[in-house]
């Protein structure tokens, strides 16, 4: 699945940013961050709290404007001032560490409200689709639940649904299993690597180490507002160059979850 | 504890002395009713009050009718405080600085305002505008005032409302694509709808009541509502049945409504 440096239709990387700075106030939280995703990878951004990784996601979308720096997504510039966002964010699927389903509409509306009134397409093709994406993910019985009678891991499973159902080219995850109860996590991250084995594009912020190694083509170290060193996950999880990323994971890494390599 | 000497007497065990206290109370209440039995006149209290020919008048000379009109001055009133509360809610979330002050300037005023001043001021405008006049008097002119009253009240409760549906909502919606206008009308409104719902009908619950206010604008008698009805027969009777009768009107609209209030907000409790 790796398809690095080698993009098959030469129209560079799918997500592509450069010099990217946000400040919030006087904390600068990305400094500079040069940054890219090709198309059907998988990758992981790592680092401790504080760093910027969850801000450098969310400037993806253009839930954060970034102070200055561009971000290319699937060749439009979605840091352009005239760049429609609304249609920008059609094909950028986003999952929260807080779900944030609509908790007036059940599971299968949660999935179709946007195919409807922001794809336009017909009520009877929108529920199909939800139902399949919600089948995907593994709540064909959940189709008519409201999210207040879901457990947190089905319901970070319907926000799942319903990022896909908009047929994204890429997924962004913003630390999707740090707010479920630890027996909930194996479900979610379940959907997620089912979706990288599909082949879908995708940007993850992440503590799940194990998550990190096993699925993603590359992971990204970030610390204080740079991202300090990328790479395989068996050079940056396994053998970490950098002093920083060694002491980040040795706190990180409970021994239970260290597999020899 | 021990139980013996004049020291154990004086300090009474915690369970004694609550014992105690609840005695003193019911004490009390027994004597306020004792009195009020023996000393209050009650049968001229019951033909001031309740006096069954005068019950049968007020009910054969259209109180339903009084009635009717309170509930027509209270909806007018009603949908207009909300649609104008609405646009006022929206106004002081926006992010046009001059919105904001010109929104925040009117509901401070009208909340500063006893609401029968407004009326006073409305009642007389004719003699400010010659030729004009409110369509659908006296009604319009009840619904302006006791709605713009309203609307500076139901427009912070709807602010409030829209500030209490979390940040993340907007953001999911966006993150779907839709544009501001729908993520407020898909997402936003129907929740802020379900949070300001006990508090708006509280508002309602006062509007019913100020709609007594209508005597203010002068009103012919088959446009009187409750209050103006009760007062008008009282008045010309010598008895205070009629009003007794037209209170107790009221409250066959207010208290459902406040039992309702009460559900929903238990409603509300169970599902956080």
């Amino acid at each position: 699945m790796s398809a690095r440096a080698d993009d098959l239709d030469g129209a560079g990387p799918l997500v592509e940013i450069s010099a990217l700075n946000k400040s919030f106030g006087t904390n600068h939280v990305l400094r500079g961050i040069d940054f890219a995703v090709n198309t059907g990878d998988v990758v992981c951004i790592i680092g401790p709290s504080g760093s910027g990784k969850s801000t450098l996601l969310r400037c993806v979308n253009l839930l954060e404007r970034p102070d200055s720096g561009t971000i290319r997504v699937g060749g439009s510039e979605v840091t352009d001032l005239d760049c429609d966002l609304d249609s920008a964010r059609r094909t950028i699927g986003m999952v929260f560490q807080q779900f944030n389903l609509f908790p007036h509409m059940t599971a299968t509306r949660n999935c179709t409200v946007a195919q409807v009134s922001v794809l336009g397409r017909k009520p009877a093709e929108a529920r199909q689709i939800a139902v399949d994406n919600l089948i995907r993910v593994g709540l064909a019985d959940k189709v008519d639940d409201y999210p207040s009678r879901l457990s947190g891991g089905q319901q970070q499973r319907v926000a799942i649904a319903r990022a896909l159902s908009m047929d994204p080219q890429v997924m962004l995850f913003d630390e999707p299993t740090s707010a479920l109860d630890p027996e909930l996590v194996g479900d979610v991250l379940t959907v997620m690597r089912r979706l990288a084995e599909d082949g879908m594009t995708m940007l993850v912020v992440t503590h799940e180490m194990a998550f990190a190694r096993e699925v993603a083509d590359r992971v990204a170290f970030m610390d204080g507002g740079v991202i300090v060193e990328e790479g395989s996950p068996q050079e940056i999880i396994g053998a970490p160059r950098e002093e920083r990323t060694r002491t980040f994971l040795r706190r990180v890494l409970d021994p239970t979850h260290v597999q020899p390599s | 504890m021990s139980t013996t000497g004049a020291a154990a007497r004086r300090h009474l065990s915690p369970r004694k002395r609550a014992r105690r206290i609840r005695f003193v109370q019911y004490a009390v209440l027994v004597l306020v009713v004792v009195l009020a039995a023996t000393l209050a006149n009650w049968k001229q209290i019951g033909d001031v009050f309740f006096r069954p020919s005068m019950i049968r008048t007020t009910l054969s000379q259209g109180v339903g009718h009084a009635l009717l009109n309170t509930v027509i001055y209270t909806a007018g009133a009603f949908v207009f405080g909300l649609v104008v509360g609405t646009v006022l809610a929206l106004m002081r979330l926006s992010e046009v600085l001059p919105y904001r002050w010109l929104a925040t300037a009117y509901i401070e005023f009208f909340r500063g305002l006893p609401a029968i001043v407004v009326f006073l001021v409305f009642s007389l405008l004719p003699l400010a505008f010659t030729n004009f006049s409110i369509p659908f008097d006296p009604y319009g002119t009840v619904w302006l005032a006791l709605g713009m009253v309203g609307s500076a009240y139901i427009a912070e409760t709807i602010r409030a409302g829209i500030l209490g549906v979390p940040r993340g909502q907007t953001e999911a919606a966006r993150s779907l694509g839709m544009p501001p206008g729908l993520a407020m009308r898909k997402v936003v409104l129907p929740q802020a709808f379900r949070i300001v719902l006990p508090p708006l009908t509280n508002e309602l619950i006062l509007m019913i009541k100020d709609s007594s206010l209508v005597y203010i604008v002068g009103v012919a008698s088959n446009q009187y509502e409750l209050t103006k009805f009760g007062r008008e027969l009282s008045n010309s009777n010598a008895n205070v049945t009629p009003l007794v009768v037209a209170g107790f009107f009221y409250l066959l609209i207010t208290l459902p409504l406040t039992v309702v209030v009460r559900r929903m907000e238990r409603a509300a409790a169970r599902s956080r």
